[in-house]
């Protein structure tokens, strides 16, 4: 299942793809190198996973141990609550991308440009043309999917992968966040 | 009015002279007095409103989302598109964006203006060029608000309609020269020429149920318009059924005449899928309706039906062989759908009707509505005993055994537009237990891709149908049949609540059935709506989902609630065309409780509704082309439009940034002043993911700058409570929302306060509210 290969099969983008993570040190690597990294956690983000290790936990961990800002889309933002993580800021999925493509914008804080955007939980289908918008109209931010499937307009996507080796990349990336982290 | 006179004189000798090849060509002759003076813009061109267009998209820009990097559409192509590189005709990704949706629009209007088209000069041939408008039964004085608006024109007869067809389809000519090569290369022009093809569309759309509704014995603006039968299990299965899919109902409705001309009304049952079936329903409330659009299939494979009758719009383009695999003879009767099909309109029916019930051919081309009429009830009499109700599904046993062959490699789920989990519902299928496959069918659209994918050609959905089959077949509920256009004392009662805000709003439910969840969401949006005392209509597919649902009470919403156009009420206005009816109430508003003059005077008007009328639209299962200009008509409007998940794929939002101070400003007509009003509405087309933020974004989108502190209060009160109950914290833009402390809810007042003063709020002035500056300047000075 490691084929660096649209999920739903037909969303066929254009010559640019997404580089594929093989290693989860490339995530943890972008975040370290990241002046702005921000978080974007969508609604499909507290039923991914298995057991009681949904991406939402995963989505607090990382947000912990990367410092970073994190957008909660459609509701989610009552699911970080119930986590009892309170660092989440509500924006629907359609205005912070529309935001991170204005050159003039300056956070979620005011306190400049976002350089990394790590995403996951949104639909697959809306996920795909939000990462095909940053693509073209914010060339300069750099954008990982963190779902397990291989979305092929971010800069960095997971390939598509079976759920427990999807969970156990993104064990990775947050033990290696919290290594470095600091 | 009268149509043209044409005058060519080879040669005529006067004393003035010899004139050779004279042509005089005469327009129109007025012959009726209308009152009302023309306004600016009458048949308005595709740049005439541009300066309004421009005005809502520097407000409202396009915030793009490419659905694919590449142009292909000429042979210096494929054009790479990626950042920023330009195609070899110079277009870049964004103005390609923009124009494909152009495409989409002039799709869209042009399949409404040709059934427009249809439905005029058939009808005309059979009631009569003089054949009156009528619209409602006396309470109808302005009949057809959008060609008043749009054409300048009040038509009196099925005859008058023509002018305004001939307008849309040079308009939509017009518009789809502009996406050739070399034409348009400006995004925000594209947008704007999308703006004009979805205006045009509002008047191809008026103009096919004005003529259905005034020619056909449908309910004429009637709240109280009867209940119809919805779902699998309104159909008697022990009589010989017909299915009709489409949208132009002509055929269908002489197949009831038939019935009803040898006495065999009640031996028959008719039963419609999308909106055939809500206009067949129109025509009489005896026939029933088996769902939306994506009902196709499965009702085909259940083999309940025994002939099915195609007209036009969003009929699967392989019916015909799934109607051969349940040996369905098959009837197609418009020029926009062959089906590959013998053209046997001019063979006698005794012939036709013998060659499909012996199966000596799949199915035939009849175009002619009253023969498709007779040969569709006779096949289906005389079909229906050797049929036996033979069907495409595998039986229980034979379904298990096919599921046994899957290797679980997830190409049906890959395939899936919702994700489904497939796969895991076809490995316990394997095992013996259908219930995975079964929980399938209500978020399934139907439109079996899983089975194309599949390596090992297991009919997925078949399998899907069958294992949901006794489900399906107690779907039986009541949906209110169209009722067509609102009445002008429905717009006099709810005009000042719904202007001064004490009504928060109308919610328009529109659109196909692309659900990314099903559609029992379309009705719970719906009851949400109605509990909380908005005026909710509905219409096309979206209208059918209301209805298939029931409450607490066994109901269904339409028995649950009336179907007046006021607090409460749910109407359901009709078919896709008569979308034109919700476009037309809003109108209405600002002619009938405004007393503004409609007469050819567009940009005002939309400037009224924009910044009065709270009103929203959610398209939450929008998938096709008509959809889209259905949409871009609200937008030049300036009414709102939120789509389903599936809609981000329509390749550009209109996005406010309520952050941004400047674009919110407008002027005061009673000052000439620029006032800053705050983000309302805050977008114009957006994408919500789930039903949740539909929920509240649709609750926010029916502020408006005219709001009276009361309107606002209760507006407010609606927004923060859903706000808090889904997203389990307080809006982040009350601050943005609240102009006077008279504004907050006096329930909420302590807890808003405290947000405002945290915000630096400061009070501020609720102006008379204007985009144009022309009606801003005090009247003595304009």
């Amino acid at each position: 299942m490691m084929r660096a290969e649209p999920w739903q099969k037909a969303e066929v983008p254009g010559p640019l793809k997404a580089s594929v993570i093989t290693k989860p040190e490339v995530v943890v690597a972008m975040v370290r190198r990241a002046r702005r990294p921000l978080l974007i956690v969508g609604p499909e983000a507290s039923q991914a996973g298995l057991g009681d290790r949904r991406l939402i936990d995963y989505a607090v961990l990382i947000a912990k141990a990367g410092k970073m800002g994190v957008v909660a889309t459609a509701q989610t933002v009552g699911e970080f609550l119930k986590k009892g993580f309170q660092g989440a800021v509500w924006m629907p999925a359609m205005d912070i991308a529309n935001r991170l493509c204005d050159p003039g914008w300056k956070g979620l804080d005011g306190a400049g440009r976002y350089d990394l955007v790590l995403v996951g939980g949104i639909h697959y289908y809306v996920e795909w043309v939000i990462l095909s918008a940053l693509k073209h109209f914010a060339p300069s931010l750099k954008t990982v999917s963190l779902d397990r499937f291989y979305q092929p307009h971010a800069t960095w996507s997971f390939p598509n992968l079976k759920v427990e080796e999807w969970l156990k990349q993104l064990d990775l990336v947050v033990s290696g966040l919290e290594k470095t982290g600091g | 009015m009268k149509k043209s006179l044409h005058l060519k004189v080879k040669e005529l000798k006067t004393g003035l002279g010899v004139f050779r090849d004279l042509e005089l060509v005469l327009g129109k002759t007025i012959t009726e007095p209308w009152e009302e003076p023309q306004g600016p813009t009458p048949f308005p061109s595709a740049v005439d409103l541009r300066d309004w267009d421009l005005k809502l998209l520097s407000r409202y820009r396009p915030f793009y989302l490419p659905y694919c990097d590449l142009c292909c559409l000429c042979t210096m192509g494929k054009c790479d598109l990626t950042r920023g590189k330009k195609g070899a005709c110079g277009l870049n990704l964004a103005a390609q964006q923009s124009r494909i949706v152009l495409l989409a629009c002039c799709m869209g209007a042009a399949t409404h203006a040709s059934h427009a088209r249809h439905l005029v000069e058939h009808l005309s041939k059979i009631y009569g060029r003089d054949h009156p408008i009528q619209v409602g039964t006396g309470e109808v004085e302005v009949e057809a608000p959008i060609l008043r608006l749009v054409c300048g024109i009040k038509p009196k007869t099925l005859g008058d309609l023509d002018e305004a067809l001939d307008y849309v389809e040079s308009q939509i000519t017009h518009l789809l020269s502009a996406t050739h090569t070399g034409q348009e290369g400006d995004a925000l022009d594209f947008e704007s020429k999308v703006f004009h093809a979805g205006m045009v569309d509002q008047v191809a759309m008026e103009v096919a149920d004005i003529a259905q509704v005034s020619a056909y014995p449908y309910p004429k603006a009637d709240p109280e318009a009867p209940l119809a039968n919805i779902g699998f299990g309104s159909v008697d299965t022990s009589k010989p059924v017909i299915l009709v899919v489409g949208h132009n109902v002509p055929p269908a409705a002489y197949i009831m005449d038939y019935l009803s001309e040898n006495s065999l009304q009640g031996s028959v049952e008719v039963a419609g899928i999308c909106c055939t079936a809500h206009d067949l329903t129109r025509y009489n409330s005896k026939a029933k309706i088996i769902g939306p659009i994506s009902w196709q299939l499965r009702f085909i494979r259940s083999g309940i039906p025994d002939v099915a009758v195609v007209d036009e719009q969003c009929i699967r383009t392989d019916l015909l062989s799934e109607a051969e695999k349940a040996k369905v003879p098959f009837i197609a009767s418009t020029e926009k759908q062959c089906a590959g099909l013998p053209n046997r309109t001019g063979d006698p029916v005794d012939e036709i009707v013998k060659d499909l019930v012996e199966g000596k051919t799949p199915g035939a081309l009849i175009l002619d509505p009253a023969k498709v009429g007779e040969v569709a009830v006779r096949t289906a009499i005389e079909v229906a005993p050797k049929r036996r109700k033979f069907g495409a599904l595998p039986g229980q046993d034979e379904l298990v055994e096919l599921a046994k062959k899957c290797t679980e490699c997830e190409e049906c789920r890959r395939a899936c537009p919702n994700d489904l989990p497939i796969p895991e519902a076809v490995k316990a299928a394997a095992s013996g237990v259908l219930t995975g496959l079964a929980d399938l069918c209500a978020a399934c659209i139907g439109c079996a891709r899983c089975e194309d994918a599949c390596p090992q050609e297991i009919p997925i959905h078949s399998g899907i149908v069958k294992a949901s089959e006794e489900k399906l077949r107690e779907e039986a509920y009541k949906v209110r049949v169209g009722r067509g256009a609102i009445q002008d004392v429905e717009i006099r009662k709810v005009g000042g609540p719904l202007v001064l805000g004490e009504i928060p709003g109308v919610i328009a439910l529109v659109g196909c059935a692309n659900y990314p969840g099903g559609g029992r969401e379309v009705a719970e949006m719906a009851e949400e709506f109605l509990k909380r005392r908005f005026i909710v209509v509905a219409s096309g597919c979206a209208a059918m989902s209301i209805g298939m649902y029931k409450n607490e009470d066994g109901q269904s919403l339409y028995e649950a609630y009336p179907g007046v156009f006021d607090a409460g009420g749910l109407v359901n206005v009709g078919s896709c065309v008569a979308n034109s009816h919700i476009a037309g109430a809003a109108i209405k508003i600002a002619s009938i409780f405004a007393r503004r003059n409609l007469r050819g005077n567009y940009e005002e008007i939309a400037d009224y509704i924009h910044n009065r009328v709270g009103a929203a639209g959610i398209a939450w299962g929008a998938m096709s082309q008509k959809a889209a200009s259905i949409a871009s008509g609200f937008w030049r409007l300036g009414i709102p439009v939120v789509v389903g998940p599936h809609g981000s794929k329509y390749r550009r939002m209109l996005l406010g940034r309520k952050e941004v101070e400047s674009n919110w400003y407008v002027y005061d007509a009673r000052t000439g002043e620029k006032v800053y009003v705050g983000p309302v509405p805050e977008h114009l087309f957006f994408t919500a993911e789930t039903k949740e933020e539909a929920l509240v974004m649709l609750v926010k989108l029916c502020m408006r700058a005219n709001d009276t502190a009361k309107g606002r209060a209760i507006k407010l009160a609606h927004y923060v409570d859903l706000h808090k109950r889904y997203y389990g914290v307080m809006p982040d833009d009350l601050h943005l929302l609240v102009r006077k402390e008279t504004d907050i809810p006096i329930t909420l007042r302590d807890e808003v306060m405290e947000i405002l003063k945290a915000e630096g709020w400061r009070e501020r002035e609720t102006p008379d509210p204007t985009l144009l500056e022309r009606l801003a300047k005090p009247k003595e000075a304009r």
